[in-house]
């Protein structure tokens, strides 16, 4: 039976690991390849990276942690940041990424998805979905870009019906109302997505503890859960979230203890 | 202290269908030492073929005929000389797959068909790979251990090349995971990806590769 992923994600700014709410107050955190490495052995079932970096040289600086991370992390590695071409798709997979997650630039360009496809493979293209919570009487949820700060007018459950037709392989779902709170998933958002698409949707956003980990899975419907800050502050271990989702019969993959 | 034995030469077959640079740090870090072989001049000098590669296999053929890699590959297997396929590229072993009709290999007999009934596809993932017979490909490693896919199709062996199957997987139905047919060996998961166990399994290519260098009939079927 294909288990459920836990995945943690790193948020990467000019080369380093940083931690600290979403796009503000980030605090250096480490070497990304080093806490990869750390993150592999201790269960992780793959790694995303999220390159939030302001600096013009980012490409460069992104290019080589994701191949130093490939030749010590021999489990899936997840970009995501700033792709807007299948040329930069490209020398992201050639520097050892497995899969580029695709955010604004889709929204902007919603043919960028299936060309990305056609070139590399559906299982290669993650379309990443911020959404926000409508308020007021507009039911569902809104797609916003610019890492939250734009809202865009689509429909989140719609865009992610068409991400999936134009050939994404994967939905990496983020509730922007839950990013950072630790209020836990947004579990509707995921069943509104899960329950319409038959590819893996990803849930992020919101985790504060194990529970809500079970919850993403059993009520939201999502094959994958990704969290960051839980993880980089050491709140919880990828074993404890992974034995609190075993308690609940949920299929997780165990690790070999590490000899400490 | 011994000598550290020779490194396994390996050609990874580089025809555009995906990260080569995880399956190149993989085989390097378990002891071989990889050619990436575009064309097939770097053949003549390698003591194992791997094929890996994503995607779907009309494309793939196509790139692997314009490369002049096609015959190539075929005469090696037909040589049996050691040969690792992953994913695609054990799919591409077949003879034709059914996700657009493209015309394979054609070294084992069936087809690459969609996964039936499959919960989730692509089928993304760790899954457990149970074992039909013992096979040193997997020494050390757990029967049904976990080990990651992605994928959305799979080889489908007709009756005649049952004994081919090494293990199998379920996501839905079960499919065929592993083959070895003597230093044929092909797998839909990636080991290169596949953490630890993964490791292991390229690990024990390498060591087949080197004791099938050193007595050239020396492997079991």
């Amino acid at each position: 039976m294909l288990r459920r992923r836990v995945i943690p994600c790193l948020d990467v700014a000019d080369g380093r690991v940083v931690k600290g709410t979403r796009f503000v107050d980030l605090v250096d955190e480490g070497d990304p390849p080093e806490l990869a490495e750390r993150y592999a052995r201790e269960g992780a079932d793959e790694l995303v990276f999220l390159d939030i970096s302001a600096a013009p040289e980012r490409r460069g600086t992104l290019l080589d942690i994701v191949e130093r991370t490939a030749r010590r992390a021999f489990i899936p590695l997840t970009v995501g940041g700033g792709v807007r071409s299948t040329e930069e798709m490209r020398d992201v997979l050639r520097a050892g990424a497995d899969k580029v997650s695709l955010n604004t630039a889709a929204v902007a360009d919603p043919t960028l998805i299936g060309r990305c496809a056609t070139r590399f493979g559906s299982q290669a293209v993650v379309v990443a979905i911020d959404a926000r919570r409508r308020s007021g009487a507009a039911a569902g949820w809104e797609v916003v870009v610019k890492g939250g700060r734009e809202a865009t007018e689509l429909d989140a459950v719609a865009w992610a019906e068409r991400a999936v037709e134009l050939g994404a392989g994967e939905l990496l779902v983020t509730s922007i109302d839950r990013d950072g709170t630790g209020a836990g998933f947004d579990t509707a958002l995921l069943r509104a997505i899960s329950s319409r698409v038959s590819v893996p949707v990803i849930a992020s956003g919101g985790a504060a503890g194990p529970a809500d980990f079970v919850a993403a899975v059993r009520d939201g419907g999502a094959d994958a859960v990704l969290a960051a800050s839980i993880f980089h502050r050491r709140i919880h271990s990828i074993a404890s979230v992974k034995a609190a989702m075993a308690a609940e019969g949920l299929p997780v993959r165990h690790v070999p203890e590490v000899a400490a | 202290m011994s000598e550290e034995p020779r490194r396994p030469r390996i050609a990874v077959v580089d025809y555009g269908a995906g990260n080569l640079v995880s399956i190149e740090q993989a085989l390097t870090s378990v002891g071989a030492s990889v050619t990436v072989a575009r064309d097939a001049r770097p053949l003549a000098a390698a003591d194992a073929l791997v094929v890996p590669g994503v995607g779907a296999a009309g494309p793939a053929m196509e790139r692997l005929e314009r490369g002049s890699l096609a015959e190539p590959i075929r005469e090696w297997i037909a040589a049996d000389r050691p040969f690792l396929g992953i994913c695609l590229g054990l799919q591409l072993l077949f003879e034709g797959s059914d996700e657009d009709g493209a015309t394979t290999l054609g070294v084992l007999p069936g087809r690459t068909s969609r996964l039936v009934d499959a919960p989730t596809l692509p089928h993304i993932g760790w899954n457990q790979v149970v074992r039909t017979r013992e096979h040193p490909l997997f020494d050390g490693i757990a029967d049904g251990a976990d080990l990651y896919f992605v994928h959305s199709y799979a080889g489908v062996p007709q009756a005649e090349a049952e004994a081919a199957v090494l293990a199998r997987t379920e996501h839905g139905h079960p499919f065929v995971s592993a083959v070895a047919v003597g230093r044929l060996l092909g797998v839909q998961f990636h080991p290169e990806r596949s953490g630890t166990d993964g490791l292991r399994l390229l690990a024990n290519f390498v060591g087949l590769v080197r004791a099938g260098a050193a007595t050239p009939a020396g492997v079991a079927a």
